[in-house]
């Protein structure tokens, strides 16, 4: 089997892969009132699982993150959905949001709303498919 | 400046839809992108193009650049991303399975 | 409770994520899906009858007000669709195990069909154009989805014009909202149409108004759009077929109807004969089609646009009658195109061949079939007392009333060769000697039979029981030609 010289590629992926995960999950959290959001936080940690995919190569990954990643789609939409049935049971209009100020050890007061909850399934759903298509593609000998 | 963008959008659509009447498969996936990003722009052009001005965050601000078709444009954007994606995947599968990319031998006979 | 008007759409795509939880699961697939589909025609029953008693059921989501927020209205034209396409959903869901391969379920055939429904509600109960356009998106995602289910040669080839067609005429659907924001500034259709009485330079909304329509066209595959239309609906399985058929293009022509009689009202001396000049072309070259071919599927499929051309002709002689004409045609050509697609399934499977031409004397083996496609085709002709005709009768009393004769006499002609062309299946088909010579093997037609009797129950009781049916419909026709009934139950002022 053809072995590819791929050192730099795999340092700079240990290093660079950590980076974007930090990112996608700080865009995931900032994204109900700020820059950010599921959409760009899941496309941004799916680019670092294929990068991670690249580097390592399918059988590596696989033994890594064994995740079904069509299971993850239907997971998201199923919290994405079901955010907006938390309306019913406060009698509220369908996919009313409403937030709230917490106090947490260590980080302080921080700003928690249910639109978060929802940008947690679109985030889950976005890495899914991502990862579904460019594995379906790059699966395919 | 909406007319630049304008004039931009409109050259968008006619490179895209020179690729769409092309034969060769992927030339008109390439098409299809260039239509959609043609319509993006021209979406957010037709909300007016100001400079520096936030969108609505605290009571008070008269001027402000309009929030919907930012709103609008990214749904499309998801959208398209989604259908492009789609797109391809069933591209590349007809080619591997007809053995061909031209789309004047993908025309079919009647019954089958 | 403006809950309600939301649960068309949100109950599908819930039942749609559990199934595709389940997709391994055959049995149990198959057993969810035929109860989701039957609770979810149990809720938009009791919400049909809710609308129809008590009047628009309006949801602004995320208790956004109208104009700012996305609304969903229920009202007694959307619901009366939103029921029709429940009632077909439950009869592909009983006959999709016979039809499809065990394959096919496993690829997620039961998320998509329910994802289908869902963005087939949601186009019909949105009150945001920008709204439609993403339940248009979901509705062709699924489609997508279905149309290349199985994945063999022929599939893949039609399915990709499907798709590019689709694709770019839903570019030219944001270009067209895009355009009309310019103008009038706003999404909400209600808020739309109120606005478009103000405007003063009627030439840019005339503009805007045929964009959208062909952009609605191509999607209905009406004349000279529909060029794409007959070859990618015949290549999935009978039970896509069906659903394709029976509710994708009628979602195109209830926007076409929407958008016609609400928002691009002020201008009908030239749109709307316009659409007459269509409907008559339409009416011409589907007739033309069906019956060159010696394909069954493709008789149907181009049964198609004829049909289409009758509800746009309605549409363009926009008077009372010629409206009811059209809801009830509407009502009546998505049961009987479903139960055609899904008859014609069952005949490509027992006599294991599309061609007409190598099928004779089907009756000696399988005479509920073929008379139940005799039935079925005097449905769809309109020979009295069945609904075909009374949608008929309608439409062409209404166009009478305006003195259009030339398009009554195509209306008629054409009416007679769409008898003909179903008539020439169940001649060639069912007629004729017994093949005793080749050793034809019984297929079982067990379990197809119940979902195309149950719709074709539907659409007799439909012409039979027109008394009853006829008075909601009429209301409905009347509603939609006081827009300001639509525009108060959005923006309540």
């Amino acid at each position: 089997m053809y072995k590819p010289n791929n050192l730099i590629l795999r340092t700079t992926t240990s290093l660079i892969a950590f980076i974007l995960l930090g990112f996608a999950v700080y865009l995931l959290f900032a994204g109900h009132n700020a820059p950010g959001g599921g959409f760009v936080g899941g496309l941004m940690t799916a680019a670092a699982i294929v990068l991670m995919y690249i580097s390592y190569g399918t059988e590596v990954m696989k033994k890594i993150l064994p995740i079904n990643f069509r299971t993850l789609i239907s997971i998201g939409l199923l919290v994405a959905v079901l955010t907006g049935f938390g309306a019913f049971l406060f009698q509220q209009p369908f996919l009313a949001h409403t937030y709230d100020y917490f106090m947490f050890p260590f980080f302080g007061e921080i700003e928690l709303a249910t639109a978060m909850l929802f940008d947690i399934g679109v985030y889950l759903t976005v890495l899914g498919v991502t990862i579904t298509i460019i594995l379906s593609i790059a699966n395919d000998q | 400046m909406e007319i630049v963008t304008s004039i931009l959008a409109g050259l968008l659509f006619a490179t895209g839809i020179y690729n769409l009447l092309q034969k060769q498969l992927l030339r008109i996936v390439i098409g299809t992108t260039l239509i959609s990003h043609g319509a993006h722009l021209f979406i957010l052009t037709m909300g007016e193009l100001k400079r520096g001005l936030p969108p609505v965050l605290t009571d008070g601000i008269t001027e402000y650049s309009d929030p919907l078709p930012q709103a609008l444009i990214l749904t499309s954007i998801v959208i398209s991303f989604g259908t492009t994606s789609l797109l391809l995947v069933l591209a590349y599968r007809t080619a591997k399975e007809n053995n061909t990319d031209n789309m004047g031998q993908l025309r079919g006979t009647e019954n089958e | 409770m403006s809950n309600l008007a939301v649960l068309p759409i949100i109950l599908p795509l819930l039942f749609g994520i559990i199934l595709a939880l389940t997709h391994n699961r055959i049995p149990l697939s198959r057993f969810l899906t035929k109860t989701f589909t039957i609770i979810n025609l149990g809720v938009v029953s009791y919400i049909t009858f809710r609308v129809f008693n008590q009047g628009t059921i309006t949801l602004e989501t995320g208790g956004w007000e109208a104009p700012y927020g996305i609304v969903i209205v229920a009202d007694s034209l959307a619901m009366l669709l939103v029921l029709t396409t429940n009632i077909i959903a439950v009869a592909c869901a009983f006959y999709a195990p016979h039809s499809l391969s065990e394959r096919q379920e496993k690829y997620y055939f039961y998320p998509f069909f329910l994802l289908l429904i869902t963005g087939v509600s949601g186009a019909f109960l949105t009150g945001d154009l920008f709204n439609l356009f993403v339940f248009f998106e979901v509705l062709l995602m699924a489609s997508y989805g279905l149309i290349v289910l199985g994945g063999d040669k022929v599939q893949l080839r039609e399915s990709i014009k499907y798709v590019i067609i689709n694709l770019f005429s839903s570019m030219l659907f944001v270009t067209a909202v895009a355009f009309l924001y310019s103008v009038v500034g706003t999404i909400n259709m209600a808020q739309i149409a109120e606005r478009v009485q103000e405007v003063e330079q009627q030439g840019i909304l005339t503009t805007i108004a045929i964009l959208f329509f062909f952009v609605f066209a191509t999607k209905a595959a009406l004349f000279p759009l529909y060029y794409w239309m007959p070859k990618s609906y015949i290549v999935p399985n009978p039970v896509v077929s069906a659903l394709f058929g029976a509710l994708l293009t009628k979602v195109g022509i209830y926007s076409i109807l929407r958008m016609f009689s609400l928002i691009f009202i002020h201008n009908i001396d030239f749109t709307h004969p316009l659409f007459i000049w269509i409907a008559g072309l339409s009416l011409i070259f589907g007739v033309i089609g069906s019956i060159s071919t010696n394909n069954v599927k493709l008789i149907v499929a181009y049964n198609i646009i004829p049909a289409v051309g009758f509800l746009i002709m309605g549409i363009g002689v926009f008077n009372e009658d010629a409206l009811s004409g059209t809801i009830y045609y509407l009502v009546h050509d998505m049961f009987i195109k479903a139960v055609l697609f899904l008859i014609v399934g069952v005949i490509v499977y027992v006599a294991g061949t599309s061609d007409l031409r190598k099928m004779n004397g089907l009756i000696n083996y399988y005479p509920l079939l073929g008379w139940l496609l005799f039935i079925s085709a005097f449905v769809l002709a309109g020979i009295p007392p069945f609904s075909g005709f009374i949608g008929k009768l309608l439409l062409l009393k209404g166009a009478l009333s305006v003195d259009e004769v030339i398009i009554v006499l195509i209306a008629l002609i054409s009416s007679l060769l769409i008898l003909y062309s179903i008539m020439k299946i169940f001649i060639n088909g069912f007629w004729g000697e017994k093949q005793e010579s080749d050793n034809i093997k019984l297929k079982s037609t067990k379990g197809f039979m119940g979902p195309i009797v149950f719709l074709l129950e539907f659409s007799v009781m439909l012409g039979i029981g027109a008394e009853f049916v006829y008075p909601p419909i009429a209301s409905i026709s009347e509603y939609l030609l006081n827009p300001e009934l639509y525009i108060d139950s959005v923006l309540k002022e």
